[in-house]
């Protein structure tokens, strides 16, 4: 699967309507449902993952990684960042917050931390992603986020060093990858 | 001692970094380890830095350590995937290497193969984290078990000076939760900034979990400073120093550079939660006696 090169994007949606949309689709019996019929489809399945593919470029700079981190990074997409980094920013961060290497861009984790912040979710930022998995690339996260197969991308384990905020919201609790994480 | 035993007993520690030679040869690296071996405990041995071709840092490594000095092996993100950042780990292991340094690395747009492949398979929080584990847990990343073992003092990096700046502390709390043991900052320039950062680390009690080593730069010329200030992601010089290091002739800057850092080395020393300092003088390395001793950390303090 090849994909255009990671550039940072600044987010199309407002910060406090994409936590109010991101209650709504939270997984819940009706959309699972919904998506095992999708997956299970011949037709349905690509028509909606390239929905998915044309929403989520548009909003958010989306590179279908197909584990998406958005819920949980002030839904800045961390695979906009050069370096394609999840567990938030470099060291090369210009004064200003530009990216390092794209300096007339902003660094996505510090939007991802501004915006996240603003809403009182600023602890999201504390949680640990694990490595991804490759061979996801282009498949719909949507579909795979309804099917639970997202749990375990991220891990509160470092959730509870210190500071403050409210983390709000449901947490996925790692299972899959058994090396990390897991317990 | 080592450095892990050194600042385990809470003394104060001092590491520098040099950068391998462009050439297959690992004398420069000798004659450097000579010069320092009785001034540092341990010498940070850099990854292609700067996203240059260098010899690999495995190998400088193990020839600081044939040469009598402790070596930090560095390990960036930026050139290998997951398989060959884990086999580094065991090689590094079996050769007595004991120090790793991770960090994410530049990236390949600012050095001389602008047109590599970034990898950048895991970032630096996961690669500790999968170090750790493999030491830990004595298997790989996917389950497989490592007889033995590998043996290692994981280090990272933090550049408490870059934006999100309320976000820096956190951010070294994800890595002291993801296996760091130590951390090297990035220069320090601006040291009450850096008292700042400290603070916040100190409230989210993280001096106690991990050794902090700020990173002082002695700057050698006005083309340097310039170049520091401008050039390299995420350094960033202050006016006033800046205009201190101006101020002087031009063939004073190295002497006023100097002692710049032995005086910023004496003020976070006086910091609390400060267990050591990195010297970043690659190239420069000749500098390191009479800063270190200016500073008052000799090498008698090192109990040698």
């Amino acid at each position: 699967m090849t994909t255009r090169p990671p550039i940072p994007a600044h987010p199309r949606l407002g910060t406090r309507l994409a936590y109010r949309l991101q209650r709504v689709l939270r997984p819940r019996p009706g959309l699972r449902w919904l998506s095992t019929r999708i997956e299970a489809s011949g037709l349905a399945r690509p028509l909606f993952t390239k929905t998915e593919r044309l929403t989520k470029d548009t909003l958010f700079g989306c590179r279908m990684c197909g584990q998406c981190a958005l819920p949980v990074t002030g839904y800045v997409c961390p695979m906009g960042c050069p370096k394609e980094l999840r567990n938030g920013p470099c060291g090369g961060v210009g004064a200003d917050g530009g990216c390092e290497v794209y300096p007339e861009k902003r660094c996505v984790w510090v939007e991802a931390f501004e915006r996240a912040a603003s809403q009182g979710r600023g602890a999201d930022l504390r949680l640990l992603h694990l490595p991804i998995d490759h061979r996801r690339w282009g498949e719909s996260s949507w579909l795979n986020y309804w099917q639970g197969r997202d749990e375990g991308l991220w891990t509160r384990e470092a959730g509870d060093t210190g500071g403050t905020g409210d983390t709000g919201g449901d947490r996925h609790v790692p299972h899959h990858q058994p090396a990390l994480g897991g317990k | 001692m080592s450095l892990r035993d050194r600042l385990t007993a809470g003394s104060f520690a001092v590491t520098a970094e040099i950068s391998p030679p462009r050439g297959a040869s690992t004398d420069p690296v000798t004659a450097t380890a000579a010069l320092l071996r009785d001034w540092v405990d341990a010498v940070n041995v850099t990854d292609n830095q700067g996203s240059n071709v260098r010899l690999a840092s495995w190998a400088g490594s193990l020839a600081a350590l044939h040469a009598g000095l402790e070596p930090v092996m560095q390990m960036t993100c930026r050139d290998r995937n997951r398989i060959a950042l884990q086999s580094d780990l065991l090689g590094a292991s079996a050769l007595g290497i004991r120090n790793i340094l991770v960090m994410t690395g530049d990236h390949p747009k600012f050095g001389d193969h602008p047109e590599a492949k970034p990898v950048f398979d895991l970032d630096s929080v996961q690669l500790l984290w999968t170090l750790r584990h493999m030491r830990d847990q004595g298997a790989v990343l996917t389950g497989r078990t490592l007889k033995p073992p590998p043996d290692c003092f994981l280090g990272a990096v933090e550049n408490p000076a870059a934006p999100p700046a309320e976000f820096r502390a956190e951010r070294l709390g994800k890595k002291i939760a993801a296996g760091a043991q130590f951390v090297q900052t990035q220069f320090v320039f601006d040291v009450a900034a850096f008292a700042e950062w400290m603070a916040q680390v100190r409230d989210l009690g993280l001096h106690e979990q991990c050794y902090i080593l700020p990173g002082v730069g002695a700057v050698r010329s006005r083309n340097a400073l310039d170049y520091m200030r401008d050039k390299v992601p995420g350094v960033y010089v202050p006016d006033d120093v800046y205009r201190r290091l101006r101020a002087v002739p031009a063939d004073q800057t190295a002497a006023e550079g100097a002692r710049l850092a032995a005086e910023t080395i004496q003020q976070l020393s006086a910091i609390e939660g400060v267990a050591g300092v990195h010297l970043l003088v690659a190239g420069n390395e000749q500098a390191v006696p009479g800063i270190l001793d200016s500073a008052g950390v000799r090498a008698e303090d090192h109990g040698r």
